[in-house]
């Protein structure tokens, strides 16, 4: 677009000069705020506002099978929906590269971290508990992975699993009795992403959807409890160098505590 | 990164199931123009990895209306046969790895190929993996980099890379399935050694700040000894006896 290409170049001018199109720092984060339990049919759900952005993220618990190689497991599974409500560009449709690669990051980030204990999810009569992330891109003004993964941290530190009755029937799927409780999923560690955009040499926190158009790249890293690092992900033409990535890594340490405190 | 359930010792006496020590690659050879259509292509056999790389281009864009009149567009795709595992029959064509997988692989392309000198043109790069062991997403991109370099396409360096990994608490490189399936840890990267850029990061598992920067170091090692046998399969296919004219 040719607007697109007005603003690259607005963009890359102020980056120069070390600005920022809304006056921040390279490392300074838009307003952010947490909703929880926005939503009473599903299990757990929050939606992340970075400024103008705004993502949903919806829990809910199933039963399942396990899967055959992992019979002593519950299954954990994230996926993204970038709605054609977020953003012109979003068109309706099956899940693109942009959804996918978004939704297996956040994926990646808190299973690695073993944030949900999937030995916990295996219920009396061999089934097991699925729980089912689905991120919703309700407004797209930049960092969308970031905003996704605190929403459903979020999520997943206010879900509550419903009380479960096994069937009398042998091997038959139990039921849900979804009104009643059986006590919330249970998180054993704390994941966030910070999610650097390189524009003109220079990597900034928290890009707007403009700074987007004009990055060469960006650099995903998933901080677990303050100090591990349990995800990561490059994206875009933008190479990387090893100080550089290291230098990123402490950012993201260090701002792990300002998104921490939204769960 | 699997289930503990019926995790073998990955490390016994500080050697790995293999025997080889924590920076040992497995044995890899790379044959350039293996295919006759293809403008450029390579087979990598690494362990018991095989994979072929293709590329197609510059040519004519299509769908035409998402040409770029400034540059040359990279479509990578990496898929893995239906026949390819060790366990059991796949799905044919790409699933959420392979699409995030071909994503991060256009990336490095990218970057490391000449684009704005091709506007309005298409280079596709095509990744089959035949047999996976572990790696194969390494393997593929470079493979892909011979393909590429075997097709006359101008590019910025030889690209390459290996995936490390820490296994029962040691970091070591180039995993095989074993080691990737229980191990604790993944960090598969293509890099650039001529520019020291990472083109390709991606990781999971628990690591210290320690850990990840000894992995980098790692991967930069590990691709010294990728990148020569790249060099040998463009040496085999286009070094002649022919002493140069002096």
């Amino acid at each position: 677009m040719i607007l697109d290409e007005v603003k690259e170049v607005y963009i890359k001018d102020l980056m120069k000069k070390g600005q920022r199109a809304d006056g921040r720092g390279a490392m300074d984060y838009r307003p952010i705020r947490v909703e929880k339990n926005v939503f009473s049919n599903c299990e757990g759900s929050a939606i992340a506002y970075f400024g103008d952005t705004k993502v949903l993220a919806g829990v809910k618990i199933d039963v399942a099978e396990p899967f055959s190689d992992r019979p002593d497991e519950g299954i954990f599974m994230v996926n993204a929906e970038f709605t054609p409500a977020a953003h012109p560009e979003f068109e309706a449709g099956p899940p693109n590269e942009k959804s996918i690669e978004l939704a297996r990051v956040v994926d990646r980030g808190i299973r690695a971290a073993n944030s949900i204990d999937v030995k916990s999810l295996v219920l009396p009569d061999g089934k097991v508990l699925g729980v089912f992330v689905d991120v919703y891109v309700l407004d797209h003004s930049g960092n969308l992975t970031d905003a996704a993964a605190l929403a459903a941290m979020a999520a997943l530190k206010n879900t509550r699993i419903p009380k479960y009755e096994p069937s009398a029937k042998q091997g038959a799927k139990g039921t849900f009795v979804r009104e009643e409780s059986a006590g919330n999923l249970a998180i054993k560690s704390d994941v966030i992403t910070c999610s650097f955009e390189k524009i003109e040499g220079t990597n900034i926190l928290d890009a707007t959807d403009e700074e987007e158009i004009a990055s060469d790249g960006r650099l995903t890293i998933a901080v677990a409890d303050g100090q591990y690092m349990v995800a990561s992900q490059k994206s875009g033409r933008a190479g990387f160098k090893q100080q550089e990535l290291m230098s990123l890594f402490d950012a993201a340490v260090a701002k792990y505590g300002e998104l921490a405190k939204y769960f | 990164m699997g289930s503990s359930a019926n995790k073998p010792q990955l490390i016994v006496d500080g050697k790995r199931i293999s025997g080889r020590g924590p920076m040992d690659l497995r044995n890899l050879k790379i044959t350039a123009g293996v295919l006759k259509k293809a403008n450029g292509s390579a087979m990598i056999e690494w362990g018991n990895n095989r994979v072929l790389a293709a590329v197609y281009g510059p040519r004519e864009v299509f769908p035409k209306h998402t040409t770029d009149p400034r540059k040359a567009l990279i479509h990578a795709r990496y898929v893995m046969a239906p026949f390819s595992s060790a366990e059991e029959h796949g799905r044919s064509g790409p699933n959420r790895r392979s699409i995030e997988i071909s994503k991060v692989a256009k990336h490095v392309f990218e970057n490391n190929v000449l684009v704005n000198q091709f506007p309005k043109t298409m280079i596709n790069i095509d990744m089959e993996v035949l047999q996976s062991d572990g790696g194969t997403r390494v393997a593929a991109i470079t493979a892909a980099s011979v393909a590429l370099v075997d097709a006359g396409i101008p590019v910025r360096d030889l690209v390459q890379g290996v995936s490390i990994g820490k296994v029962d608490g040691m970091q070591v490189a180039d995993l095989d399935k074993n080691e990737d399936n229980y191990g604790e840890s993944d960090m598969p990267a293509i890099v650039s050694l001529r520019t020291g850029e990472i083109l390709l990061y991606q990781m999971d598992g628990k690591l210290t700040r320690p850990e990840v920067d000894n992995a980098l170091s790692m991967i930069f090692e590990g691709a010294k000894k990728v990148r020569e046998k790249q060099v040998e399969a463009l040496r085999a296919k286009y070094e002649t006896d022919v002493a140069p004219q002096e």
